[in-house]
């Protein structure tokens, strides 16, 4: 059985970027073992010799003609900024103060 | 006039008996009337819908060649974009967003001249199979309210029923478009991956993903699908070859010769009795229509729920990783000072639900190093197995067919808290997603125990759409006759419904 502690569920939490309070990493580490139990199953049944399919369609790379082509004005592209400065995006610090 | 077929409106537009703006405000009226306990809608666009409404009149007015559903209004899966109109994928995160471009289906809808009356509620960012998982409170059945309509295109499917719209687009990655379908009594068809273009459908599982039509009867389904599906040069995962013939197939409803092969795996035990009932009287009525029943087995099949819980999240994980509170949509936390990395951990803390939280962790965790080959890895090679179960069933038949969900509607807040219950709703309609086939429901009856609707899924090959469109009008004119009257002509009044 395979499990995963608050504190794994945590780290996961944090490489995913999303705050969560105690008793949300406590309610999804349960979860997470029935979860996992259950999804585990796929390591039944393909053997080495199986193919791995990340996609339905034979995928090609394309190109088209290098025109130029209408695309989104400024005040388009930032009409749903959370907040914006001189016609970009902007956004909280990035860069640590020193 | 709202309970007619799409086509037959159509049909009343063209010969000048009716006008759209009539059409849409008759919509328009009876989702002022049923929608408040319905609510299959999370924005009416009653301003907008009146004008395209009155522009298509005009057009007509001057004499201008119009297309087959011109006229005729629409209800869009809120996950689609259109510019202007709000888009919010059932999400906090998104509330209030409009976006400035539309997706292409929009566009192909608008240049159909079709009536766009407004977006449908839907689980948040297509997760799950209820509608429950909306941040803006669930979508009630209309055969009974206090059951689920489906999901996550619960909204959509919803809107049929209560006859609130005659069209609507919705997207399925698992089933969001069958299974909704299924348990409202309605027809819904996800077109093979790559005949409909994902541009402007936000994405949750992109390998997955597929938008389609949902509709009252197949025929309109066929026409809402020919206006939509096509190749897009804003999709690399798009098909460039032509649209399969699935109107015409819908029109002639021929399955005579056909050989319909009935999997094995999708049936028996884990299915409700009155969903057996039905499909295998739909069996004996395709059988005396002249199709040829035979039986395939797809062993892998047992692993597909398995494989989708890890890949659906896995890409997810990856998809939603541009809800990062920079460029648009909510932000949280942004104080003086505050980090960006604290401002996008309290956005997505506050902006995301449940279930969208549990997939993005749970793919995280797939994808990590360490872990990689055991899950996902294994989960693209099960996927690989299961198509080669199809190839093989597709050699001794032209389409497959089973029950489109093991039961029928289930209560609001029956299985909200027990994921696995809920994932197991769509055992029978994810193999298709993993192999990227066509499948479509549509209503086979009544169960006999609960008096809910139960859906018959069909199952075609890599465009090859038109087969499962063909067997659909089959199989839809022979219960017809059977009941003498549509299904949905059995469904509750909603109070105050017109």
């Amino acid at each position: 059985m395979t499990s995963l502690s608050r504190d794994d569920v945590a780290k996961l939490a944090g490489l995913a970027r999303i705050e969560m309070s105690d008793a949300e990493l406590v309610a999804l580490s349960n979860e997470f073992t029935v979860i996992l139990d259950a999804v585990a199953r796929v390591q039944e049944v393909a053997g080495e010799d199986v193919p791995a399919t990340s996609h339905p369609l034979p995928l090609r790379n394309v190109f088209r003609p290098d025109e130029v082509i209408a695309s989104l004005s400024p005040t388009d592209a930032l009409s749903g900024a959370p907040a914006q400065e001189e016609q970009r995006f902007r956004v909280p610090q990035i860069l640590g103060e020193e | 006039m709202i309970r007619n077929s799409a086509f037959d409106m159509a049909g009343k537009l063209a010969s000048g008996e009716i006008t759209s703006v009539q059409l849409t405000q008759a919509h328009l009226d009876q989702i002022t009337a049923v929608d408040k306990d319905v609510h299959a809608f999370l924005h009416v666009d009653t301003q907008g819908a009146l004008a395209q409404a009155a522009a298509v009149d005009a057009k007509r007015k001057s004499g201008e060649k119009l297309a087959p559903l011109a006229g005729v209004p629409l209800a869009l899966k809120d996950v689609m974009t259109q510019k202007g109109i709000p888009t919010t994928c059932g999400s906090k995160i998104l509330e209030g967003w409009r976006p400035p471009y539309d997706s292409t289906v929009v566009a192909h809808l608008k240049k159909n001249d079709i009536v766009i009356l407004g977006k449908t509620n839907m689980d948040e960012f297509a997760m799950g199979s209820s509608t429950e998982n909306s941040a803006y409170g669930p979508t009630h059945n209309p055969w009974d309210l206090t059951r689920i309509p489906g999901g996550s295109g619960g909204g959509s499917a919803a809107s049929l029923a209560a006859f609130e719209a005659p069209l609507a687009i919705g997207t399925d990655t698992g089933g969001s478009i069958r299974q909704p379908a299924a348990v409202t009594g309605t027809v819904g068809v996800k077109p093979t991956y790559g005949g409909v273009s994902r541009y402007g459908l936000v994405a949750f599982s992109s390998s997955l993903d597929q938008a389609g039509p949902c509709a009252r009867t197949v025929l309109d389904a066929a026409l809402l699908h020919e206006a939509i599906a096509g190749h897009d040069p804003k999709d690399s995962t798009s098909i460039n070859a032509p649209v399969p013939a699935v109107v015409a197939a819908a029109k002639a409803g021929n399955v005579k010769g056909m050989r319909i092969g009935v999997v094995k795996e999708l049936n028996g035990d884990g299915y409700q009795k009155g969903v057996r009932t039905r499909f295998e009287e739909s069996l004996e009525l395709l059988a005396a229509a002249g199709a040829e029943i035979v039986e395939v087995s797809a062993p892998n099949f047992e692993y597909a729920l398995a494989a989708y819980y890890l890949i659906a999240p896995s890409e997810c994980s990856s998809n939603l990783a541009r809800f990062d509170a920079m460029r648009y949509g909510l932000r949280v936390g942004d104080t003086d000072g505050a980090s960006a990395e604290s401002v996008m951990n309290l956005t997505r803390e506050v902006g995301f639900g449940r279930e969208v939280k549990r997939r993005i962790i749970l793919g995280t965790y797939a994808l990590s190093s360490g872990y990689y080959d055991a899950y996902y890895g294994s989960a693209q090679k099960v996927r690989t197995l299961i198509t080669q179960d199809f190839n093989k069933a597709f050699e001794k038949a032209d389409v497959l067919v089973s029950p489109t969900c093991p039961t029928t509607a289930f209560k609001i807040g029956e299985k909200a808290n027990d994921p696995l219950a809920m994932y197991l709703n769509d055992i029978a309609t994810i193999p298709v997603n993993m192999a990227g086939i066509g499948g479509m429901s549509l209503p086979s009856g009544l169960a006999e125990e609960d008096g809910l609707p139960v859906g018959f899924q069909i199952m075609s090959p890599v465009m090859k759409d038109d087969r499962m469109y063909s067997v659909g009008a089959a199989l839809e004119a022979a219960l017809l006759s059977k009941w003498g009257a549509p299904l949905l002509s059995n469904i509750p009044a909603l109070a105050g419904s017109k």
